[in-house]
C-alpha cells in the first residue's frame, strides 16, 4: 500500500527514528573508523591490513560453521519430536528449552570452564575410575561445544515454531498417498520446515561467529577468533579504527554467507507459511 | 457393485481416554459400493473412517481388506485413499506436483506420471492450472486437486471425510452430483462421511446411519428413510412423528386414541412400539372425516408446501401439506396404512418428542425460561403483596390508571 495515512506515518515514526539512531548511525561511525586513521584521514590501511588476520577469520568461520551444522543435527529431530507431543508436554519441554536463556551467557560459560577444566568435575570423575584426566578446556572441541551449547535454544525455537504449524492432516496426506517415514520426511516435513532450518541457522551462526566471550573462556586463551581480535584492538590497544574494520569485513562475510545460505535453501525465503 | 466384501470391520472397538468412541461395531462394504457414514458429530463415523485408512488402531477388533488382516499395517501400506477434510494439500508444490506425489513416491516414470496427472487433471476439469501454486485456488477447485490427487493412484477404496462441508450450497450441490458420476465411471468403493443427512440419501447405495459409536442401521437411502429401524434413525432422518402405540394384532395398531389399519406385521399382540408418521403422508381433511382431530397451532408458508402444527391431545404433529389450514381452526387427520411405520421399542424411545419445539436446545431453553417467569411472577406477586403492606395502595390504583 503506497498511499499511507498521515496517522500511520505518525504511528511509524519513531521506529524510523529508533532504526536510525541506533542501528543506521552505528554503522555509519563503524564505516567512518574503519576508513580513517586515528587523526582522522582518510586510508584505506585499516582493510590492506587485514590481510594478516586471514587465518583468524578461516578459523572464526570453520568453528561456527561447525557448531552451527551439530546444532542443527541435534535440534532438528528434537524440534520435530516437540511438535508432536501433547500440548502439554510441548510447554514443558519448551520451558526446559528457555531455561538455559534465563541465565547470563557469562554464568554459564563459567560454570562450563569449571567443569570441563583440568582439576574440574569431568576430570574428577575420570580420576575416579582410574583414567588419565584430559585436557578438555583450551580446545576447538571445548570452544565449538560452547557455542552449541549456548546458542542451541536459537536453532530449535524456529524450527519448532514452524514445525507446530505444520498441519498434521498433511503429514497424514503424505502417509496417505504411500510415504514412509522416510519419504514423508525429505518430500513434506523438510521443504514446510525450510523457513525454520533458515532462521536457525542464522541464529546461531551469526551470534557464534562473533562471539569473543566462548572462544576466550573455553579456549583458555589459545584459541582466538575474529571476535576476541576486535575486542583485544579496541579494549587493550585501543585501536577504534582497526577493530571497525575487522568488525565491517565480519559484517560483510556474515551478509555474504547468509546470502549463500539463501540461495542453497532455495525457494525457502518465499515462502507462504512461515 | 459385485457381492464380494472389498472391507470388513470386525467388533471394532475404540477408546479415547477411557471415553469408547466406537463400540463393537461391524461393517462390510462390498466392491464398487458407494456407502455413506451418517451420523452427528462424535457418533464415531470418522473413527471409522480413520481405522480403514491406518491413522488409528483400534483397541478391539480387527480390519479385513478382503481375506487380509490389516491390523498393524501402517497407512503408506494400504491401498486406500483419503480426501480430507480441509482437502490438506502440499502448500510447497504446484497442482502438478500435488497429483503426481502418490506416483512420484512409487518411483514411476516421468513421462507416464505426465501422463496420468494431466489425464487425472482433464477428469476433474482442471486442465492448465498444472503449474499453478495450491494455495491461489478456490476451495472447490482445491478439493478437485484433493480428488485427483488421491485417484490416480487408482485406489479400490477411496475414503471421503466430509469432503464438502466447506464449500457453499451450490458449489456443494455440483459436487455431489460430480463425485457421484466419478464413483460410477471408475467404479471404485467409495466411503463418504458427513453430517449431512440430504447429501447421504441423494448421493450413497447404501446409508449406515451411526450414533454413539454404533451402527443404528445399514440400508438404501429408501430404507433408511421409509423404514427407519428405531426412533433415533426417524428422528435423524428427515422429519417425523414419533408417537408411542401398542400393536392389537398383526397389520393392527393403536395410537393417538384410533386405530389404524398398517402394513407391518410380527409383533407380539398388545407389544407396546414405537409409531412413525412422517408429515407428508398426513392428509388435512374435514373434521368429520378425519381419523384424529385436533387445532392446528402455527403455520408456516415454506414455499413448496405448507407446514401445519397440530394438537391433539397434547401431542403437537407436523404435517406438509399444500392445502392451508388457519390457526385455530379444527381439523381432521387422514392417514394411509402404507403412512404408518412400526418400530420396536429402543433405548431411544421417548427421547424425541412432538413438534413443539424442532431441537433439544430450545426443549431446554423453552424449561428454564418457564422456571424463570415463574420465578419472576413470584417475585412480582411477592413485591406488590409488600407494597400493600406498606399501604402504598393508591399509588397502585394510580399506576392502573
Amino acid at each position: 500500500m503506497k498511499n499511507r495515512s498521515f496517522l500511520q506515518r505518525i504511528i511509524g515514526a519513531p521506529y524510523v527514528l529508533w532504526a536510525a539512531i541506533f542501528i543506521v548511525v552505528p554503522l555509519l561511525i563503524v564505516a567512518y573508523y574503519a576508513f580513517t586513521d586515528p587523526a582522522g584521514g582518510f586510508t584505506v590501511d585499516n582493510i590492506k591490513n587485514l590481510g594478516d588476520y586471514g587465518a583468524i577469520f578461516r578459523d572464526s568461520i570453520l568453528y561456527s560453521v561447525a557448531a552451527t551444522l551439530i546444532a542443527l543435527v541435534l535440534a532438528y529431530p528434537f524440534a520435530y519430536v516437540m511438535s508432536r507431543k501433547r500440548e502439554k508436554t510441548q510447554q514443558i519441554m519448551m520451558v526446559l528449552v528457555m531455561l538455559p536463556m534465563w541465565m547470563s551467557l557469562l554464568i554459564l560459560t563459567y560454570s562450563w570452564m569449571n567443569i570441563l577444566e583440568r582439576n574440574g568435575i569431568v576430570n574428577a570423575f575420570l580420576g575416579k575410575l582410574g583414567l588419565e584426566p584430559m585436557t578438555l578446556i583450551g580446545t576447538p572441541a571445548a570452544v565449538i561445544f560452547g557455542m552449541v551449547y549456548n546458542y542451541i535454544p536459537y536453532m530449535i525455537l524456529p524450527i519448532y515454531s514452524v514445525m507446530s504449524k505444520i498441519d498434521p492432516s498433511v503429514l497424514e496426506a503424505a502417509e496417505d498417498l504411500g510415504s514412509g517415514g522416510a519419504s514423508k520426511l525429505y518430500r513434506v516435513i523438510l521443504p514446510l520446515s525450510m523457513p525454520g532450518v533458515v532462521s536457525g541457522v542464522t541464529m546461531v551462526f551469526v551470534p557464534s561467529v562473533s562471539t569473543f566471550y566462548i572462544s576466550q573462556k573455553l579456549g583458555d586463551g589459545k584459541i582466538l577468533l575474529v571476535g576476541d581480535v576486535i575486542e583485544r584492538q579496541i579494549q587493550a590497544q585501543n585501536n577504534y579504527n582497526a577493530g571497525a574494520a575487522l568488525s565491517l569485513v565480519l559484517m560483510v562475510l556474515i551478509i555474504l554467507s547468509l546470502a549463500l545460505m539463501k540461495l542453497f535453501a532455495g525457494e525457502g525465503d518465499d515462502n507462504l507459511y512461515v | 457393485m459385485t457381492e464380494k466384501n472389498i472391507i470388513e470391520l470386525k467388533n471394532i472397538t475404540v477408546r479415547f481416554d477411557g471415553d469408547t468412541v466406537l463400540d463393537n461395531l461391524n461393517l462390510s462394504i462390498r466392491d464398487g459400493e458407494f456407502v455413506t457414514l451418517l451420523g452427528s458429530s462424535g457418533c464415531g463415523k470418522t473413527t471409522t473412517l480413520r481405522i480403514i485408512a491406518g491413522f488409528l488402531e483400534p483397541n478391539e477388533g480387527e480390519v479385513f481388506f478382503g481375506e487380509k488382516n490389516m491390523n498393524g499395517v501402517p497407512a503408506h501400506k494400504r491401498e486406500v485413499n483419503t480426501i480430507f477434510q480441509r482437502y490438506a494439500l502440499f502448500p510447497h508444490y504446484n497442482v502438478f506436483d500435488n497429483v503426481a506425489y502418490g506416483l512420484k513416491v512409487r518411483h514411476v516414470p516421468k513421462d507416464e506420471i505426465r501422463e496420468r496427472v494431466t489425464e487425472m487433471l482433464r477428469l476433474v476439469n482442471l486442465e492448465g492450472f498444472a503449474k499453478r501454486s495450491v494455495a491461489k485456488l478456490s476451495g472447490g477447485q482445491q478439493q478437485r486437486v484433493a480428488i485427483a490427487r488421491a485417484l490416480v493412484l487408482k485406489p479400490k477404496v477411496l475414503l471421503l471425510d466430509e469432503p464438502l462441508s466447506a464449500l457453499d450450497a451450490k458449489l456443494r450441490k455440483d459436487m455431489q452430483v460430480e463425485l457421484r458420476n466419478i464413483q460410477q465411471a471408475t467404479g471404485i468403493t467409495f466411503i463418504f462421511v458427513t453430517h449431512d443427512q440430504e447429501e447421504a440419501l441423494s448421493m450413497s447405495d447404501t446409508v449406515v446411519v451411526m450414533n454413539e459409536g454404533r451402527v443404528q442401521q445399514i440400508g438404501s437411502p429408501e430404507d433408511i428413510y421409509n423404514e427407519p429401524k428405531n426412533a433415533f434413525v426417524a428422528d435423524f432422518i428427515g422429519e417425523s412423528n414419533i408417537l408411542d402405540g401398542v400393536m392389537k394384532a398383526d397389520y393392527t395398531a393403536s395410537f393417538s386414541g384410533h386405530t389404524f389399519k398398517c402394513v407391518d406385521k410380527g409383533f407380539l399382540p398388545g407389544e407396546a412400539v414405537d409409531i412413525v408418521v412422517r408429515p407428508e403422508d398426513v392428509d388435512i381433511v374435514k373434521p368429520e372425516d378425519g381419523m384424529l382431530r385436533g387445532i392446528v397451532t402455527t403455520v408456516t408458508f415454506l414455499g413448496v408446501h405448507y407446514e401445519i402444527i397440530v394438537d391433539i391431545g397434547g401431542f403437537k404433529w407436523m404435517i406438509q401439506t399444500t392445502d392451508y389450514a388457519g390457526v385455530g381452526d379444527t381439523v381432521g387427520l387422514s392417514i394411509d396404512p402404507d403412512a404408518i411405520h412400526v418400530m420396536k421399542k429402543s433405548k431411544y424411545s421417548g427421547l424425541y418428542g412432538d413438534y413443539s419445539t424442532f431441537s433439544d436446545e430450545m426443549e431446554e431453553m423453552n424449561q428454564m425460561s418457564e422456571e424463570l417467569a415463574e420465578e419472576f411472577a413470584e417475585e412480582i406477586a411477592e413485591e406488590r403483596a409488600e407494597e400493600e403492606g406498606a399501604g402504598s395502595a393508591p399509588d397502585s390504583e394510580s399506576g392502573k390508571e
